[in-house]
């Protein structure tokens, strides 16, 4: 069970890592999502891996187990905070490749792209 | 309980929206309610300076659940005084947007404002450091649509770099906030405080790793080295009053590194050994290196105001990473001032690139008005190299001061004065480049590919922010007494840390009936509630309730303890 989530976190880390450098849009989003997906189990995991156990303290349960509820409460903000970034993160880099014509998320020096564009 | 702690929270939260569906039609409208609103704020936040200024802790605990099961906000001087000079810097952009007509270029600029402040008040004060993470994100999210507000090629693709480096930045915040939790079971900073105090120091790998983790999102934030490559391209390429409100946002991931370092991974904690200290002195002075470096190189106007913001950021971290009493006051005192120096320096480039062709550093036409620009741009520039009469000097000559310790005074001083030195070059050149060359400059007869720029002059309102920034600067310089007792009250605080400690944890940490059933014989809280709620009124009863070694050892344990004392405290 740790074997399975401990790797799971890991793979997803690194398919996400390698995605983001990539440096070009569609991947680096892909990338940021696989990223959010591997924290999400790693928080979950993080109070500790119970199977079967509910998350509320039941004391009529014949041995009063539960599962941390609290790191289930913090992945739930995380899926939500990181949904919404991902929707924004989508319409920024829509934004930038229509403007641009190019989905590459580098950018020139600040200053060499500044004198190209004025010297055009 | 004290209801003012929250409303520079909820104040900009219940603006924003307001201004977002009401009034999206009307800027007149908008400007007004973002004024009003940001006034307000100011107005909370010296009425919270003046509450907490004899060395009270005051706590909120959102729906009075007690601490650490319930979120706190909680307001020391540190908190007081990062909340009003949020609002102060607020004040000065906002009415530079007004007047120059920022805020029309694009759509929703005050609402963004707005929330912006909200996550960024919300940053100083809470107690939770996922309730810090939550609040990183709302400030992340509006300053993303401040970031490419009013569009472009350049901006939108800067502010694509922008939201994706700081999506990683969450995500590693998220790594390091779980490790965190694995380790030490809360997520309370007062508690986390205690809890990583118990950890002895050969178990403390775990905790190590969180913390370095950890200090490593809030180094993203602060624009330290290896992670500062960011802010340049952000800071030069979004529109200058945001560029000016984002000062405050390198100063979030500031507090936010001295905040936890001073309670949680301190140098009194043994499981640490000072190690987050040691990695945050390196990268401030290379971070130094890198400002200083990147002033004298750049041939843009708004990349080198940027580059200078990382210097001072090199500087302040530099003096936090001693972490002494002296050593914080000096950097709290340039914290205060470098965030008034580099929106004043943002603000006045705004008002000459306006009326430039663009911000290249080469001789173009001289500007309207071109003596009073060139002034104000001197005294910006003189505030943020470090030199006299404003507030910078004395900055960096209480830094300097502070760190004498033999194993730093080498690295300090010499980055820090070899910094200022190369600062100071390149503002003079890139100084008399647009404003001395350009007067030898004749003006080209303006065609339809090149039209003239922009010949207005500025109007007294789009002068004031700045002009009110220097004279924030003089006036930091002329009161540096009064302002450094009370920074020295602040850093008092921050380095007793039992006081916070007891302040969020102990004083009339009743709250609910949570903790109430502790004095019981069966000592468990849980399954008291259940009774006095009547749920377990149907035979089974007190008989059944959880024994505590049945929970999860860590949970129970610390109910148990924190209720235990709790008691203890108020007999």
């Amino acid at each position: 069970m740790e074997l399975l989530v401990a790797s799971a976190v890991g793979v997803l880390t690194a398919g996400g890592v390698y995605l983001i450098l990539r440096l070009r849009a569609f991947p680096v989003i892909l990338g940021l999502s696989l990223l959010s997906y591997a924290v999400n189990v790693f928080l979950f995991s993080s109070g500790g891996l119970a199977v079967n156990l509910p998350p509320i303290l039941n004391k009529y349960a014949p041995d009063q187990a539960y599962t941390d509820p609290l790191p289930q409460a913090l992945v739930l903000t995380a899926i939500v905070i990181s949904f919404g970034m991902t929707a924004l993160l989508v319409m920024v880099a829509l934004g930038a490749y229509l403007e641009s014509d190019t989905d590459k998320v580098d950018m020139d020096a600040p200053d060499a792209s500044g004198d190209e564009e004025t010297s055009k | 309980m004290n209801h003012w702690i929250i409303a520079p929270v909820v104040l900009p939260a219940l603006m924003a929206p307001l201004i977002a569906f009401v009034m999206r039609y009307d800027i007149v409208l908008a400007r007004a309610a973002s004024f009003v609103s940001t006034l307000g704020l100011l107005a909370v936040s010296i009425a919270l300076l003046v509450m907490v200024g004899d060395g009270d802790i005051l706590v909120y605990r959102l729906g009075d659940w007690p601490a650490p099961f319930g979120i706190v906000l909680v307001v020391d001087r540190l908190s007081a005084l990062m909340v009003l000079l949020t609002s102060i810097l607020a004040l000065l952009t906002l009415t530079h947007a007004a007047a120059t007509g920022w805020d029309a270029r694009g759509r929703h600029f005050h609402a963004l404002f707005q929330f912006q402040l909200m996550g960024i008040c919300g940053a100083f004060l809470t107690g939770d450091i996922f309730n810090l993470f939550v609040f990183f994100e709302v400030l992340l999210i509006a300053s993303y649509g401040l970031m490419i507000h009013s569009g472009g090629v350049q901006r939108i693709r800067a502010g694509l770099q922008y939201v994706v480096i700081n999506l990683a930045g969450s995500t590693l915040f998220l790594f390091a906030l779980g490790t965190l939790y694995a380790s030490t079971g809360t997520l309370n900073i007062a508690d986390l405080a205690v809890r990583v105090q118990e950890i002895p120091a050969e178990d403390a790998a775990l905790v190590r790793v969180a913390a370095i983790l950890l200090m490593t999102v809030f180094a993203v934030k602060a624009a330290v080295f290896p992670v500062q490559f960011w802010l340049p391209g952000t800071y030069a390429n979004a529109p200058a009053p945001v560029a000016a409100l984002f000062a405050i946002m390198t100063k979030v991931g500031a507090y936010a590194i001295l905040r936890v370092h001073a309670l949680v991974f301190g140098p009194h904690v043994e499981a640490m050994q000072d190690m987050p200290g040691d990695l945050l002195f390196i990268g401030g002075i290379v971070t130094v290196a890198i400002g200083a470096f990147g002033v004298l190189g750049a041939r843009r106007l708004m990349p080198l105001i940027a580059f200078s913001v990382v210097g001072s950021m090199g500087t302040l971290i530099t003096a936090l990473a001693a972490f002494r009493p002296e050593a914080v006051t000096a950097a709290l005192y340039y914290l205060v001032h470098s965030t008034f120096a580099a929106a004043a320096l943002f603000l006045v480039a705004d008002l000459v690139v306006a009326r430039r062709t663009d911000d290249r550093l080469t001789a173009q036409p001289p500007t309207v008005q071109n003596g009073l620009f060139a002034a104000l741009f001197f005294g910006g520039a003189i505030a943020m190299a470090g030199m006299p009469p404003l507030s910078g000097f004395l900055g960096k000559l209480v830094i300097l001061d502070a760190l004498r310790e033999p194993g730093e005074i080498w690295a300090a001083w010499v980055a820090i004065l070899a910094g200022s030195l190369l600062t100071i070059i390149g503002f003079a050149r890139a100084g008399s480049m647009i404003f001395w060359r350009s007067t030898a400059t004749e003006a080209p007869v303006p065609t339809e590919a090149a039209p003239a720029p922009d010949a207005t002059p500025a109007t007294p309102m789009q002068l004031a922010p700045s002009m009110a920034a220097m004279a924030l600067l003089a006036a930091l310089a002329v009161f540096a007494g009064p302002v450094t007792r009370y920074l020295q009250g602040a850093t008092d605080e921050l380095f007793d840390y039992t006081a916070y400690v007891t302040a969020v944890l102990y004083v009339d940490n009743e709250g609910k009936d949570l903790s109430k059933g502790h004095g019981d014989d069966h000592g468990d809280s849980y399954g008291e509630d259940h009774g006095e709620e009547g749920y377990g009124d149907d035979g089974h009863g007190e008989a059944d309730s959880p024994e505590a070694d049945e929970l999860p050892a860590h949970r129970a344990n610390d109910a148990e303890a924190h209720g235990a004392e709790a008691e203890h405290v108020e007999d």
